[in-house]
């Protein structure tokens, strides 16, 4: 579904139009493409209380990054990293005003903001005012943002997956991320030997592959270096070879739903493969009713489809030797299960049941030999199982985030890529929202 | 000499569709291709040189003198992988399983696709007999007078096309026609044909049910199921149809619509391989060719019972069984293709039949009966419908994944064919 309204604003008359009668003016965002650099321009980068950390900018060079530590008068950056992990008094945030404002003014149309933090832990209450403060600052700043640029805070328990992130967050792959927290913590997060291939080797199953999100899934982690079994039902089989054949995968019809699904996974498993390293519980359906007219079928259909089958399909891998060490699982929710959605009580019941699943098996998946469990909350993407909205209520729901535009499926893509990619080990039972700072909700 | 064992990996369909339905525009390559394109999308073999592809269809366009290596090079299975055509009327599928599975054994390649299409919608449509003639005459010419001259001899019946027609070149007789004989003499009621299409109905349907055709078919052009077949067909709705074949022996004839295969378009692939070629691509193997057989009656001049135009596959049966020291109880499923109910229906009677058996077969007595518990019980031709070179294809990967799901086994294949060809074939995992 093409969004005439974002291409109309982007050409010179509609621009004009849109700006004199103050309609919303999103940017066409700046979306990783092979052989990119991390980075259009230099990154800004400062701390808080001091000079930045020598590791810090060894990972930024590393990434790619060329790191500048001044931003001279009508010098212009396309990314501001800012080591905010010293803050533990409302007086250390002055420091952050010192270094954004400026910063924001000189960043470049689809520029980064990045904050680190370290999350409350307790011990002080002034320190933890002081450092959920900074969840504040970000969140309101990324409303701020015009022409693409994104903000977005990592709480830095462990610097282990501190370079994948970094790669994630300042490219184009995380052009739909706004707004959003993320705690890297403690886990087993190896540097990949080709950064460009950082899946290679793996095995990934993604559901729900024949179009749509999952297809774009699928797509990127082939990209990546997986070899991918993309999974659909039998009825979704000619779209879904077509997937298969594009990427160099396999086909594999499966209703994640059936009876069987978990141990016809284990079997296939068993006999096509070395084990499994990635699962992306991407299948998903809508059957929306107001809860006055929900019939029992629409309702057990979403639970059976969205929720039960990732219950029973991790259950099974969990208790059988087919899921390799440092397994990585992503499963899809929606920002319905954070903030909920008129007509969708059965939709929103399993997306949010979702997010339940996941932080719960974290601790089962990290004694899986270091394996991670992580759920992504899409916001409003275009794909066929949107284009069934009313065309009104699309419009609107496009409209209604801090980019002012619907996600691609390839927005979602790339984070789960992200977070199936060994450097996100550091990552788990976390709900990362891809919605471009959706303004319903959370 | 030394050989080694053919596996059967496994297979790829397209649902088959009712003449003139879903894939009315759709032309032997596309469907051979997609057939293919969903085999490699099943196991992965995108770019893949194989050792080669067999595959054939019975009804030709002359523009498709090279349809295999031509769907080959459309799919994505790489353009270095030789391809060929077969022609064997319905046995073509057995056939191209035949010729992989040989040449795996015999060392010459690695792995292979054997592979049959039908369209019976997009059927070549040639222009008659003596406008052809008129029109060589024409081309062979050397002057525009005498071409002109050659053409002027052109007559409007002349333009009436010639459309292929289901039928034997030295009877004239439709297949219908010549098995409504067939099922005369060898004493086969309405009933039992009805109850046996019944069965093949609801076996199929049990089938789809199962999950059993899940990794066995590729949905094409928004078919996801056979079109033919009836989840509800029973003997008593079977029983209300009239006759469609042998019309002329009045009350005596039992041949209906439903009773026989429809004409029907799609198309079905089978990948087989040396066990080291499936092992280094992680593929697992779900049973292996062991043996065949091929028979011919002479339909044209032969006994009219027991020459029928259908029968052969009763005189490459024990050829088969014999070489193999095998009987029919020490198989676990037998496939039967159901060209009509008749046909398989006195397929039986005559391995039952003592008289007949030592005369013609020349046995000892009776080869034996077919448990019924073993035939057929996926479903076959009656419910799926019959492509003409598909049906091979379909039923050798079926009976793999049978045997495969039964944990080991032994299995029967049994196909007839025009021009009274039959063949026969062993499979065991
Ligand atoms: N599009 C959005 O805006 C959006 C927003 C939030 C969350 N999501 C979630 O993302 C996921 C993908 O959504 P999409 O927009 O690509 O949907 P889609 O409808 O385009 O694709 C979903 C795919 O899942 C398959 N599927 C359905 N039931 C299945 C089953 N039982 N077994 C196997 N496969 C099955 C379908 O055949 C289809 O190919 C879903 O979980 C959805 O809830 C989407």
């Amino acid at each position: 579904m093409s969004d005439r309204y974002l291409n109309l604003v982007n050409s010179p008359l509609g621009s004009a139009v849109a700006s004199r009668v103050g309609l919303p003016q999103p940017a066409k965002l700046r979306r990783y493409a092979g052989g990119d650099p991390l980075l259009p321009g230099p990154a800004l980068l400062g701390a808080t209380g001091g000079k930045p950390a020598a590791a810090l900018r060894k990972l930024l060079t590393g990434a790619g990054a060329e790191v500048v530590d001044t931003l001279g008068e009508g010098e212009r950056v396309a990314a501001a990293v800012l080591d905010a992990r010293s803050v533990a008094a409302p007086a250390d945030l002055g420091a952050l005003r010192d270094f954004l404002a400026p910063a924001v003014k000189g960043l470049q149309a689809n520029g980064r903001v990045l904050v680190l933090g370290r999350l409350p832990d307790g011990k002080s209450v002034t320190a933890d005012a002081t450092r959920q403060a900074l969840d504040g600052i970000v969140r309101s700043l990324a409303k701020e943002l015009r022409r693409g640029a994104t903000a977005n805070l990592l709480w830095v328990e462990n610097e282990a997956s501190l370079g994948a992130a970094l790669r994630f967050f300042l490219s184009g792959k995380s052009a739909y991320v706004d707004g959003q927290p993320v705690v890297l913590g403690a886990g087993t997060a190896p540097d990949p030997t080709d950064w460009d291939q950082p899946l290679a080797g793996k095995t990934a199953l993604v559901t729900g592959a024949a179009r749509g999100i999952g297809a774009a899934i699928a797509g990127v982690l082939a990209r990546d270096g997986a070899k991918v079994i993309a999974a659909d039902l039998t009825q979704a089989g000619e779209t879904l070879a077509k997937v298969a054949n594009r990427l160099g995968g396999s086909a594999l019809h499966l209703d994640v739903a059936a009876a069987d699904a978990p141990p016809r996974l284990l079997d296939h498993l068993a006999a096509h493969t070395d084990g499994l390293d990635i699962l992306i519980h991407n299948a998903g359906i809508t059957r929306d009713k107001l809860m006055a007219n929900m019939k029992p079928e629409q309702w057990d259909s979403v639970l059976a489809v969205n929720l039960e089958s990732q219950l029973r399909i991790n259950d099974a891998l969990l208790g059988s030797d087919q899921l390799n060490p440092q397994a990585r699982v992503v499963c899809l929710s929606s920002t319905t299960g954070l903030s909920g959605n008129r007509g969708q009580t059965n939709y929103g019941a399993t997306k949010a049941g979702v997010i339940g699943l996941v932080r719960s098996s974290a601790a089962a998946f990290a004694k899986h030999g270091a394996s991670t469990i992580n759920a992504i909350a899409p916001g409003f993407i275009d794909t066929e199982m949107t284009a069934k909205m009313p065309l009104a209520t699309r419009e609107v729901a496009r409209r209604l985030s801090s980019l002012q535009q619907a996600g691609l499926p390839i927005d979602v893509a790339e984070a789960t890529a992200w977070l199936a990619s060994p450097g996100a080990g550091g990552v788990n039972g976390q709900v990362l929202r891809v919605c471009g700072q959706n303004l319903v909700g959370a | 000499m030394n050989t080694r064992r053919a596996a059967i990996v496994g297979g790829n369909r397209i649902p088959f569709a009712r003449s003139n339905g879903p894939y009315a525009h759709a032309s032997n390559q596309d469907m051979l291709t997609a057939t293919l394109d969903g085999l490699v999308a099943r196991f992965g073999l995108q770019n893949e040189r194989l050792g080669e592809v067999a595959a054939g269809a019975v009804l030709k366009h002359s523009r498709d003198f090279n349809l295999t290596r031509e769907s080959v090079l459309g799919s994505r299975l790489s353009a270095e992988t030789p391809a060929y055509d077969v022609q064997q009327a319905c046995g073509t599928g057995l056939e191209t399983t035949i010729l992989v599975a040989n040449k795996i054994e015999l060392g010459q390649i690695e792995s292979g696709v054997a592979a049959g299409v039908d369209t019976t919608s997009d059927a070549p449509i040639a222009v008659n007999e003596d406008l052809r003639a008129v029109l060589l005459e024409a081309n062979r010419a050397k002057s525009v007078g005498a071409r002109l001259k050659a053409l002027a001899k052109i007559r409007p019946q002349q333009l009436v096309p010639s459309i292929p027609v289901n039928s034997e070149p030295r009877t004239g007789m439709s297949m219908g026609e010549h098995q409504a004989i067939t099922t005369i003499e060898w004493g086969i009621t309405r009933e039992a044909q009805d109850e046996l299409a019944a069965a093949s109905h609801q076996h199929l349907a049990a089938a789809y049910d199962r999950g059993f055709l899940d990794d066995l078919i590729t949905p094409y052009l928004g078919l996801s199921r056979d079109q033919n077949l009836r989840a509800d067909s029973s003997v008593e709705k079977l029983g209300k149809l009239s006759p469609a074949f042998g019309k002329a022996f009045g009350d005596e004839a039992t041949m209906t619509a439903g009773n026989s295969t429809p004409l029907t378009d799609g198309a079905a692939a089978v990948l087989l391989a040396s066990d080291e070629w499936a092992a280094q691509h992680k593929l697992p193997v779900l049973a292996y060719f062991v043996d065949a057989e091929t028979a011919a009656v002479d339909y044209v001049h032969g006994d009219r019972k027991e020459d029928g135009l259908l029968m052969a596959p009763v005189y490459a049966m024990p050829r088969l069984l014999q070489r193999n020291k095998l009987s029919f109880d020490d198989f676990d499923f037998i496939e039967i293709h159901e060209a009509f109910a008749g046909t398989v229906l006195a397929t039986l009677n005559a391995w039952e039949d003592d008289d007949f058996c030592r005369r013609r077969l020349g046995l000892d007595g009776a080869l034996g009966s077919v448990d019924r518990a073993k035939l057929n019980v996926n479903g076959s031709s009656l419910a799926a419908g019959h492509p003409f070179a598909a049906t091979g294809g379909r039923i050798v990967a079926s009976l793999a994944k049978m045997l495969h799901d039964n944990g080991g086994g032994r299995g029967l294949i049994s196909i007839c064919a025009a021009g009274g060809q039959g063949v026969v074939a062993i499979l065991e995992a």
